[in-house]
Order: structure tokens, then C-alpha cells, then sequence
């Protein structure tokens, strides 16, 4: 149940609650240990709080009760999150979408350049850096996404269901992307999903999360050194996997195992 | 360049019905003043109205400079206050609470109302431009306050998680972001503050020195010089359709890159 030590953990937090002006209750007391280089899936239904669980882990809201602990502060400001929607800003080109993140934080356009360009070329856009985001297919623009998310060289990769509007092929293909991506940058990922055969091929480590209070169901470490590419998809490791997450999933809902 | 002359063209069949409605229309009119032999001071004929205009194209074309240039300016006291108060009011919810209601009260009070207490209080030149203003401003404020509140929640989001600062959230989001209805506020305003600058100058009518066309209006009436009122008529819907277009120009060329209502369709 406990994953793999390696050294101290990026970021943790200690019995972390998180509860919104109606008194909902989406996480109760959530204990997770973020280490460096993981992919760390959050699977889960619906309302079990794991967008929630981000959202603090990106400092974009506040806990009610318990800690964030980062084990270098400084890192927490080198965050990227990529979003559910693309969410680019219809006037601004791809060139000036990823630039965004440096522009906001006062560097100016020709410092910022050589790294926007490597952004761009990490997910294959550098020929769309002047399209505007209207002109882009679905996968393009969320590739974009990725690309501004980047730019920054964040030690710390949110994912909220980013693939999550997309089709199935265009999904499988951005998946391969984000695994290929990860192996170049060594990035460290939290990823969101509710998707158990995404969370299956692309982490390092599934952590199921149950419908009401967000608590751990099941956490399943997955190999790292695997090969993630068709076959893997398709053999026994990955329907086995698959099956306990499945099964943690049913769980995590308040129904039985079959 | 070949995409922008294939718009000319749809923009040239665009117009066509509509002339061509008018022109019969205008047809239609004149057959019937002259079939029926209906004397110029009861309706005078299209043919008329243009031989005055011609006639009085002098003093008509004076006046029309003085309506629309107080109009214009009414036009650009109401952009700059309308948008710095809705950018005030975007950043202090305290303010907008307090101001909202007495926007509204200024908003709802029939502008015929309040010219004869302006004109009570001001000269007749500032009280019409006051009046002009005053309609023109709340369309401006509201829309530029809707469209700085209606802001993508998540593109909020991206700015925090990059702690952005107020201005910058301001100048790379939120003013952007709030273009669209801006310049839809700013389209109701133009034809707005024309109406408001022609029910002021029709209130102060012979009491004030007032030479713009509305003026011109209420003198050819007294008169009887029915002809001359179409005329200046004819000459203040030119005027409202001109500055109308003008502005639907602005909006199409400021978001045509990427805002949907003004995409071409189909494209």
C-alpha cells in the first residue's frame, strides 16, 4: 500500500480538509505524499474531491483544515496546471498563449522567446506559433495547453482531466505525448481523472479516492520501468492493474465487488 | 487580401434588398403625391425634399455640424466615463453596489424629463451636450461592467495560479475579455446620444440660441416650411445610420480575429 520511498516527498498533505460556504464537505481528512518524479493518478467518481485535491496543491484555494507541506517552498511556485478545458485566450495566438505565463511574471518577449519556441516544440506546435486558438483542433489546443504549462519548467505538473473532452483517439495519442514528454522533462505529475484504463497507462502510482470525504480506497503502485506503448495496453499487466483499479473504483462508490 | 474583397462583395448583395426596397419605396411615394396632386405642405414628394436640401444645403449642413458634433463629443464623454467607472467598479464591489442604483435611476428617467431642468440650470449648448450624454453613458457602463464581471472562471484561475497582479489581470484578461460588449454598449450609446442630443435641443426649440438640426426642425415648423422639416429629418437618420455603421466598422475590425460575432460564417 505505501509506494516506493525516494527521498523526501516533493509536497504532502497532512489531513487535509476542504469544505465550501454551503457546508459541503468534499475532502474530509486527506493524507497523500507527492515524490519527486512520480506520475500520481487521482482516480476517482465524481464529487470524491479530487479536482478539489489540485486545486490546493495548486494554491488556487485553501484548506479548511490540516497542511500543504512543501519540502522547498520555492517550489511551489513552479507550478503548471493544466486544465479540463484548453482554457487559451481566443485573442492571443499560440505564440502569445504560452508566453502568457512568463508575461505575467515580467519577463520580456525576447528573453522569454527561446523558451516559448521550446515549449512549442516539446508538443509539436512550433508551426502553429502564429494560429490563433479558434483555428486549432481540440487535441492542438489542448497540446497548447501543455505548452504554457511548461514554459515555466514547473517542478510540479497538475493535470485536471485534460484529455477528458477529447476522442478516444486523439486522447490515446496526447497520452503517448505526455508519457514521452515526461521521460524528456523528468517532471514530477499529478494527474486527475476518472478514467481507469488513462490512470492505468499513464502513472507511476493510482491513488482511488472514495465518492464522499475523499478518502483513500486504494493506492496502486505501477511499475515504472514498464514500456507504456499498444502492447502494454493490451497484456496482462495492464488488465490485471486495471481490474484492482477497477475494483477500488466500485469501492470507492459504496458498491460491492462483483 | 482576396478574403477581405470576397466580404466587400457579400457586404455589396447584403445591402442590395434592402436599397432596392427603399428606392421603391421612395418610387411608391412620389407617384402618389403627384398622381393624387397632394400640395408640398401637406407631404411633400421625395423630389422636393431633395431640391430643399439642395436649396437649403447652407444653413442645413451648419446645423447638421453643430448636432453632430455635439453629438460626438456627448459620444466620447460617455466612453471614457462609462469605461473608467465600470473598470472602478469592476475592481471595488463596494462601489458598485453603492452606484449601481443611482446609474439605474439615470437610466429609467425619460431624458425628456430632465431637459428642461438642465436647460433650467445650464446653458442651452452644455445642456444639450449634458443631456446628449447622459443616455449615452449608462449603455457603456452596463455592457462594459457585464462584460468585465462575465469573465472565464478558469482563465481566473490560470491568472492566480501565476499571481498575477490586478493590473496586469486587468490589461491581459479582463479588458479583452470585456471588448465584445463594450463595443455593443458603445454601438446603443451612438444612436443614443444623437436622440438625446436632438430631444435637448427640442426642448430648449426657440428659447435657445440653438442651431443645431432639431432646431432647424421646430423653426420649419412654425413656419410651415413642411419640405424643410423632411429635409432636416431625412438629414438626422442619414446622420444616425452614419454613426451606427461607423461603429459596427470599429466592432468588426477590432474582434474579427477572434470573437464570434464577428467571424464570417462559414469561414
Amino acid at each position: 500500500m505505501t509506494p516506493p520511498a525516494r527521498g523526501a516527498p516533493l509536497v504532502s498533505l497532512r489531513g487535509v480538509a476542504k469544505s465550501f460556504d454551503g457546508g459541503l464537505e468534499v475532502l474530509r481528512a486527506l493524507d497523500l505524499d507527492v515524490y519527486p518524479g512520480e506520475t500520481v493518478t487521482l482516480l476517482g467518481p465524481s464529487g470524491c474531491g479530487k479536482s478539489t485535491a489540485l486545486r490546493l496543491l495548486a494554491g488556487l484555494t485553501r484548506p479548511t483544515r490540516g497542511e500543504i507541506l512543501w519540502a522547498d517552498p520555492a517550489r511551489r511556485e513552479r507550478l503548471g496546471f493544466v486544465f479540463q478545458d484548453a482554457t487559451l485566450l481566443p485573442w492571443l495566438d499560440v505564440f502569445a498563449n504560452v508566453y502568457l505565463p512568463l508575461r505575467l511574471a515580467g519577463v520580456s518577449r525576447a528573453p522569454a522567446a527561446p523558451r516559448v519556441e521550446e515549449a512549442l516544440e516539446l508538443v509539436g506546435l512550433s508551426g502553429f506559433r502564429d494560429a490563433l486558438p479558434r483555428e486549432l483542433s481540440g487535441g492542438m489546443k489542448m497540446r497548447c495547453a501543455i505548452a504554457r504549462a511548461l514554459v515555466t519548467r514547473p517542478a510540479l505538473l497538475l493535470m485536471d482531466e485534460p484529455f477528458a473532452a477529447l476522442d478516444e483517439v486523439t486522447r490515446i495519442k496526447l497520452n503517448n505525448e505526455l508519457l514521452a514528454l515526461k521521460a524528456r522533462l523528468d517532471t514530477t505529475i499529478v494527474f486527475v481523472t476518472h478514467s481507469v484504463g488513462e490512470s492505468v497507462y499513464l502513472s507511476t502510482r493510482i491513488v482511488v479516492l472514495a465518492a464522499n470525504g475523499g478518502e483513500i480506497v486504494d493506492q496502486i503502485p505501477v511499475d515504472p520501468g514498464m514500456t507504456r506503448d499498444g502492447e502494454y495496453r493490451l497484456g496482462p499487466v495492464f488488465s490485471q492493474l486495471s481490474r484492482r483499479a477497477s475494483n477500488a473504483l466500485r469501492r470507492a462508490m459504496g458498491e460491492d465487488e462483483p | 487580401m482576396s478574403a477581405s474583397r470576397l466580404n466587400w462583395r457579400e457586404m455589396l448583395t447584403a445591402a442590395a434588398p434592402p436599397l432596392a426596397a427603399f428606392m421603391a419605396f421612395l418610387a411608391l411615394w412620389e407617384a402618389v403625391v403627384r398622381l393624387r396632386g397632394i400640395p408640398p405642405y401637406m407631404l411633400p414628394a421625395p423630389s422636393i425634399i431633395l431640391q430643399k436640401l439642395i436649396e437649403d444645403r447652407e444653413l442645413l449642413f451648419s446645423s447638421l455640424l453643430v448636432t453632430l458634433s455635439i453629438t460626438l463629443r456627448a459620444l466620447a464623454l460617455a466612453t471614457v466615463c462609462g469605461a473608467l467607472l465600470a473598470l472602478a467598479m469592476a475592481q471595488s464591489k463596494w462601489l458598485a453596489r453603492t452606484l449601481t442604483p443611482y446609474a439605474i435611476m439615470l437610466q429609467v428617467t425619460p431624458i425628456v424629463a430632465i431637459a428642461p431642468l438642465l436647460l433650467v440650470y445650464l446653458s442651452p449648448p452644455r445642456a444639450v451636450l449634458v443631456c446628449a450624454f447622459l443616455v449615452a453613458f449608462f449603455p457603456i457602463l452596463s455592457n462594459t461592467a457585464l462584460g468585465l464581471a462575465s469573465v472565464d472562471h478558469a482563465l481566473l484561475d490560470l491568472f492566480d495560479l501565476y499571481h498575477a497582479s490586478a493590473w496586469r489581470r486587468l490589461i491581459y484578461l479582463r479588458a479583452p475579455a470585456a471588448l465584445p460588449q463594450f463595443l455593443a454598449g458603445l454601438r446603443i450609446a451612438g444612436g443614443l446620444a444623437l436622440i438625446g442630443a436632438v430631444v435637448a435641443e427640442l426642448a430648449a426649440g426657440a428659447a435657445g440660441q440653438g442651431t443645431g438640426l432639431a432646431f432647424r426642425i421646430v423653426e420649419a415648423g412654425f413656419r410651415l416650411d413642411i419640405p424643410r422639416m423632411f429635409a432636416a429629418l431625412a438629414l438626422l437618420s442619414l446622420t444616425g445610420v452614419a454613426i451606427y455603421g461607423a461603429l459596427s466598422m470599429l466592432t468588426y475590425y477590432s474582434l474579427r480575429r477572434w470573437h464570434e460575432s464577428a467571424r464570417e460564417r462559414g469561414a
